[in-house]
């Protein structure tokens, strides 16, 4: 089943609130096998500049596929997600993701596209605090092999 | 990492990171990303994979580990960019696989930032089609 090119453009409503604790991030740097007290340690953090401990630089897709997956639970989006795979991510980072910040994504379909047999599909989803500071702008292109 | 020291066609040190069977349970569940394919041989052979394969975006935070080891600041990447090209296999043993990480700066750009382009492997082959990094210079 093809994507309709006319979901280009949708948006879906914010998410609701996701508030990025100091132990997720731990957790997250600790499970990408990094030691960086940068992601730990507040002193080490502030010592580079940042007000509190910063986030991986992918960390950003925690919030992000999270946000994103209300386009798959769209029922006009007709992708067969076990054939789904990831064929394309940028993070454009406004700033770091750090601990304490209290995010809210938006999610846009941003295109839609048949290649080769393939539908791909692209969103972006911004994420932003909740008092409305632009902090992290994630696209995503999903591959769904052999459905168009 | 300060300007002084950067020019296109500057190396970064080349890393290489090991993957198991264990950091791809550990990354699914700190990143929430609980697709079979990357637990499951039964699941990942019957959708037509070569076996379990890492999360790509495990293999996109590696691939960020060697350019903050670089820069000194994980928080100066500010944009980064990569396409997913062909899947890093993880094999059930003690040994895992391996994915080297290897940068170059490839572009200086207005702002004071610098565009690092990467090539990343697993088993010989590149992992990721596209890799860029723009790392913000002190």
């Amino acid at each position: 089943m093809a994507l309709d090119p006319g979901l280009v453009g949708r948006s879906y409503p914010p998410s609701a609130v996701y508030e990025v604790g100091r132990a997720k991030i731990a957790e997250f740097a600790a499970a990408l096998g990094d030691q960086d007290p940068v992601y730990r340690d507040p002193e080490a953090a502030r010592a580079l500049g940042h007000p509190d401990v910063i986030a991986p630089p992918t960390f950003a897709i925690v919030v992000s596929l999270g946000a994103a997956n209300v386009v798959l639970d769209d029922p006009e989006v007709e992708l067969d997600y076990s054939r789904v795979v990831h064929g394309e991510q940028r993070f454009t980072h406004h700033r770091p993701i750090r601990a304490g910040d209290r995010l809210v994504a938006t999610t846009t379909i941003e295109s839609v596209r048949h290649v080769a047999g393939n539908d791909l599909l692209t969103t972006r989803v911004e994420l932003d605090t909740e008092d409305g500071e632009s902090v992290c702008t994630a696209v995503a292109m999903l591959v769904a092999r052999g459905t168009a | 990492m300060n300007a002084g020291g950067v020019e296109v066609g500057t190396e970064l040190p080349a890393q290489t990171f090991r993957v198991t069977r264990a950091d791809l349970v550990r990354y699914a569940g700190a990143s929430g990303d609980f697709n079979p394919i990357h637990w499951n041989e039964r699941f990942a052979t019957e959708v037509g994979l070569p076996g379990v394969i890492a999360h790509g975006m495990l293999t996109m935070g590696l691939a960020a580990r060697a350019v903050a080891a670089w820069s000194g600041d994980p928080g100066a990447l500010v944009e980064y960019t990569v396409r997913f090209g062909r899947p890093v296999v993880v094999p059930d043993d003690a040994e895992g696989a391996e994915v080297t990480v290897r940068g170059r700066v490839a572009a200086l750009l207005d702002g004071n930032r610098a565009r690092v382009d990467l090539t990343v492997t697993s088993a010989g082959e590149k992992v990721l089609s596209l890799a860029r990094a723009v790392v913000a210079l002190t």
